[in-house]
């Protein structure tokens, strides 16, 4: 019978606690880098959370004349019109900001861009977004983050210790912020969907932490007096073969989202790769260094024992 | 744990099989499923507009009008009250949220405050009990008194707005002849419109969003609007503009109609029999019918106007009395705009202006490209994770991919069941639960290998990976459901179909995983003729 192909080494000793420094000093560059951006650039916010609208359209002969577009739409006087060109050359996105004078002003700015764009161009998707609603959005999507974040801290304090809990929403935290950074470095649209991809890769990174917890809170059950870096590094080699092949399956999963999806999830799908990258890096050598710190609760009836003293022994 | 019994082997097998059935519908076409027998499932996943195609529709509607409206119908309550009671006053009027009257004697100011009372109304279920009073009447000086709406009553006038709204916008909407819209309040003043497969929402927004008041105004006897403007208008009068078909004319007209829309039985296109142009017939109740009648017979040879949404459409002369009670409006009509104005005058008047705060339409090609690309996807996905398993693991591998199966349809029958619809983000969340779904296995795998090579015999290294990696699959999959919750909770539409599947993928990870994957593994098991049974993986 086929057994399979162990592919992956066991019984590594990558001495990932011995490189916690540089690592999570390269993480922290990161995020600073990330965080500069968010502050400066900033996310170019999707029509859901600044308003405006948007229309995807398709020629119904010939490839879409950008130019053309560019010079037609340009004169209505709607201030900034973006147009993009997409995968096939027929299809092309147009997003027109804000208008000034509240909701009725956007249809308005709608109306006049669907009559411009004429007969021979065909409307596939409208999309209008008024101040009112934007503004909800935005707080929507802002109490949502949080209330996952504390929702998912909650869950692993009662699970395991509250310092596996911090630990992991720093990694946490640590996953979305450069994901954000990245959308803000690339200027990719940032959206509802958007949200809704940072909060799956909320679970699935949080997911990857918990599976080396488990494994780090066996351990300490097992070898008593195992130093805590040893520990640390034990659970995580021991775990890295299913840490890789999960990352490996959800990132062919995903992948083929992102190839063969429309270009309504083109971003979801992309923050998602971005984010089982980036996950599957943060509960390998950010969770765990993070968890040295704050220290662990060893014995459950002793004190705490600090990661660094106990950890050079 | 590898040992099942055989009610246990059953419940599983009649899970899985239902899943089967109830998913089976979504394989075949509408018109197929409807030719089976009725013994066999009919029901299918209801596709969102992002799929199908449609209009999705976020009306708003107005709080300070309503409020206003409110406030005028009130003042004039209070002086119909007080003269009806003989009681004098001065100085009538709304001030802020309240209407405000002075007594002119002090004296009458208590009868005057028994009088107002007699207005307030309960609000509530009368057998389960009021809870308040849509307004309050205060004094608030020896000689004042105040009429304020309660924000009870405030919530009952928007409640019951909300409902006359959603009312009249389905009439609109179903006059347009579509299958199948939703139309439902949303949250406080809100007003959800969804459309199917009708992508043209210029229409839909003429016929949702025109307020379409149709009244007949007398027009003042001798003043003009040019007249009125100099010196002052006339009490009881006001002056409308005009539409374009009589020139941009501005008329004085008295406020109050001889009669308004709510009187309008019917509305329907036409065409002038002489000059063929189009034109509206209209037709009123027996009261309307009266009062159009009397109104017509007192002023032959004077005009009267004809008023659409505070827009005067047209001012011809009374020839003759109009007792039938039914009449025409001739303007610059297009067939279009005439059937569109008909529809609206048939359908009746908003209780406010609703305004659209959100708009979302796919056409039926882009949610058809949608359907494809993403049973492509999930086709490509489930293949590529397959093949990955069945690489790394080998005929547990293909168990896995058994579990991820069943994990899919059973996702898909439960959906079905639930009549939740299928969105474009809920096919991601399909796709990123067969990625993730054999997470369950890995972990079990993973674990029966360490296990093996920890010097375990076959047998219990499978029995050790199974108890074992439970406690962790739970945790890890627990904490995505979180995720999950949180998102259906923040959703909109589409956002809440990803997180539908989104979690059923994680029960279905957490049952396909402990009960298919080990059942089947048991059964390899069973059917191994040796006792010295090899490693598995």
């Amino acid at each position: 019978m086929f057994k399979g192909v162990d592919f992956f080494p066991h019984g590594t000793k990558i001495p990932v606690m011995e490189w916690r420094r540089f690592c999570v000093g390269i993480s922290l560059i990161a995020a600073m880098l990330a965080i500069a951006l968010l502050s400066t650039r900033g996310l170019n916010f999707g029509i859901d959370f600044k308003g405006g609208s948007l229309f995807e359209i398709q020629t119904k002969s010939g490839n879409v004349d950008i130019a053309d577009l560019r010079s037609r739409l340009g004169g209505l006087g709607l201030g900034e019109v973006q147009i993009q060109g997409l995968d096939d050359p027929r299809d092309a996105l147009i997003r027109v900001e804000q208008q000034e004078g509240g909701e009725d002003a956007q249809q308005a700015a709608a109306s006049k861009v669907q009559n411009a764009l004429g007969e021979e161009i065909e409307i596939r998707r409208v999309e209008v977004v008024g101040p009112a609603v934007s503004g909800e959005l935005q707080q929507a999507g802002i109490i949502a983050v949080a209330v996952a974040i504390l929702g998912i801290l909650l869950y692993i304090w009662f699970r395991f210790e509250w310092q596996f809990g911090v630990a992991a929403i720093l990694a946490l935290v640590h996953d979305i912020v450069i994901t954000m950074g990245l959308f803000s470095l690339l200027g990719f649209s940032f959206g509802l969907s958007e949200v809704a991809a940072l909060l799956t890769l909320a679970g699935y990174s949080i997911n990857d932490s918990v599976v080396v917890f488990d494994r780090i809170r066996e351990n300490l059950r097992r070898y008593k007096k195992m130093p805590l870096v040893e520990l640390l590094n034990l659970s995580i080699n021991e775990m890295l073969s299913r840490t890789v092949i999960t990352s490996t399956t959800t990132f062919l999963a995903v992948l083929a989202l992102y190839v063969f999806g429309t270009e309504v999830i083109r971003g979801f799908s992309f923050a998602m790769l971005f984010g089982i990258l980036i996950g599957t890096w943060s509960s390998v050598f950010i969770a765990s260094p993070f968890l040295l710190w704050v220290g662990i609760k060893r014995d459950w009836s002793g004190a705490v024992a600090k990661g660094t003293a106990t950890g050079r022994a | 744990m590898l040992h099942f019994e055989r009610w246990k082997i059953i419940a599983i097998a009649v899970v899985c099989l239902a899943g089967i059935i109830f998913a089976m519908p979504n394989l075949f076409s509408k018109q197929t499923v409807d030719g089976w027998p009725s013994w066999m499932p009919h029901r299918q996943l209801p596709l969102g507009l992002d799929l199908r195609g449609g209009a999705h529709l976020l009306l708003s509607m107005d709080t300070v009008e309503l409020e206003k409206d409110w406030l005028l119908t009130l003042r004039g309550d209070v002086r119909k009250q007080l003269r009806d009671a003989r009681i004098g006053f001065t100085g009538l009027g709304i001030t802020g949220n309240s209407v405000q009257v002075r007594i002119a004697k002090p004296e009458q100011t208590e009868r005057a405050y028994a009088e107002l009372k007699k207005m307030v109304q309960p609000l509530g279920n009368p057998i389960l009990g009021t809870s308040g009073e849509d307004i309050e009447v205060i004094q608030i000086g020896p000689d004042a008194l105040s009429v304020r709406p309660t924000s009870q009553g405030m919530q009952q006038r928007l409640t019951s707005a909300a409902s006359a709204s959603v009312e009249t916008v389905r009439r609109r909407v179903d006059s347009l002849g579509t299958t199948e819209p939703t139309i439902v309040r949303q949250g406080e003043n809100r007003i959800l419109v969804q459309v199917p497969g009708f992508d043209d929402t210029r229409t839909l927004k003429d016929v949702i969003g025109q307020t379409a008041k149709l009244t007949f105004h007398a027009v003042h006897p001798r003043s003009t609007a040019e007249e009125a403007r100099q010196t002052r208008v006339p009490l009881g009068y006001k002056i409308y503009p005009s539409d374009e078909s009589e020139g941009g004319r501005e008329f004085l007209l008295e406020e109050r109609p001889v009669v308004s829309g709510e009187d309008l039985v019917d509305a329907q296109p036409g065409f002038d029999q002489r000059t063929n142009e189009p034109i509206i017939t209209f037709r009123f109740n027996q009261s309307g019918a009266r009062k159009f009648g009397r109104f017509t017979k007192d002023n032959v040879g004077v005009p009267f106007a004809i008023v659409l949404d505070n827009k005067v459409l047209s001012a011809p002369v009374i020839r003759e009395p109009i007792l039938g009670g039914s009449g025409q409006i001739s303007g610059s009509f297009t067939v279009e705009s005439a059937n569109n104005l008909a529809i609206q005058l048939r359908s009746g008047a908003l209780p406010t202006k609703l305004t659209i705060v959100e708009e979302r339409t796919v056409g039926p090609s882009l949610g058809a490209d949608s359907i494809e690309a993403g049973e492509f996807a999930v086709t490509v996905g489930t293949i590529a994770v397959a093949g990955f398993m069945i690489f790394a693991y080998g005929l547990f591998g293909l168990f896995a991919v058994i579990a991820v199966l069943i994990n899919l349809t059973l996702i898909i029958a439960a959906m079905t069941l639930m009549g939740s619809t299928l969105t474009l983000p809920g096919i991601a969340g399909l796709v990123l639960t067969v990625g993730m779904a054999v997470d369950a296995n890995v972990l079990i795998y993973e674990r029966i290998r360490e296990e093996l090579r920890g010097g375990k015999t076959p047998i219990s290294a499978v029995e050790a990976g199974f108890t074992k990696a439970f406690v962790t699959i739970l945790d890890s999959n627990l904490t995505t459901l979180i995720a999950a919750i949180v998102m259906f909770w923040l959703g909109s539409g589409p956002i809440r179909g990803f997180a539908v599947t989104l979690s059923l993928g994680i029960f279905g990870t957490i049952f396909t995983a402990f009960t298919v994957t080990r059942l089947l593994v048991s059964l390899w098991i069973a059917a191994q003729k040796t006792r010295k049974i090899p490693a598995p993986i």
